[in-house]
């Protein structure tokens, strides 16, 4: 019963790439360290913020995405919190739009196939007796 | 004075009927149509007839916090959410907007307020 969160933090822009990695790999240790799975580290690039944070303007956007229990996501965020270069974080549970997402695509996929089966459907029916106009 | 006085009721009468139907142009806002414009054209009655629900029309699925040239759209020049009235998105739709520009504001991918 695992849930799926998506972490997407940011990081002050005059970081170093080894210092940034190494700051992954410690936050991929907590997810595991917590019995979690990481499914994908995205990172976004430098980009401008929307307003000035921290006295920043722009920042490295890093997007995490985990498997995890709630516990674990506690863990991480107390971890981003603590860190200094980490200046904004924010977690999302996906797992239930996801399901919505699939659901609808499932039942559009089926909506497709769905069309020749009535055709056939009414003529059946209406064919009650075999021999309909000949008599 | 006292010839004043038995004409003001009798100024006073006529303006009582065209408060009716004065009532009923003023009452713009409760009227499901909304714009004064769009309304009187035929049907008082009905909704908006142009505007449909971006979302609907174009089957998008996931409204995510993280498009921001979506959410773009649906966010005013100051930075304010635009309201479902000017907009034309259908309700749930317009809930998953407003929670993805919350999100995406939080995280200042969106201003709170801009454009001073």
């Amino acid at each position: 019963m695992d849930r799926t969160y998506e972490v997407m933090f940011i990081v002050r822009p005059d970081m170093v790439e080894e210092e940034l990695d190494k700051l992954i790999s410690n936050l991929e240790a907590a997810v595991t360290g917590g019995k979690g799975t990481v499914k994908s580290v995205d990172k976004m690039g430098k980009r401008r913020l929307a307003y000035v944070v921290r006295k920043f303007m722009d920042g490295f956007y890093i997007l995490l995405t985990v498997e995890g229990t709630g516990e674990m996501v506690h863990e991480l965020e107390r971890r981003l919190r603590v860190t200094e270069p980490v200046i904004k974080f924010i977690t999302v549970r996906i797992d239930e739009s996801q399901k919505r997402v699939d659901k609808i695509k499932a039942l559009r996929a089926t909506r497709v196939k769905r069309p020749p089966a009535p055709v056939e459907a009414p003529a059946a029916p209406a064919t009650g007796s075999e021999a309909p106009a000949s008599v | 004075m006292a010839d004043e006085q038995p004409t003001a009721p009798a100024a006073a009468a006529p303006s009582a009927p065209p408060s009716a139907p004065r009532h009923e142009r003023s009452d713009r806002g409760p009227r499901p149509g909304g714009r004064p414009g769009g309304g009187p054209r035929g049907d008082k009655k009905y909704f908006r007839r142009k505007k449909v629900c971006k979302f609907c029309v174009e089957k998008i699925d996931s409204i995510n916090y993280k498009d921001v040239g979506l959410l773009r759209q649906f966010v005013a020049e100051r930075g304010k959410i635009v309201p479902r009235r000017l907009s034309g998105v259908c309700t749930p739709h317009q809930r998953r907007v407003t929670n993805a520009i919350k999100q995406a504001r939080n995280i200042a991918l969106l201003p709170f307020a801009a454009g001073f």
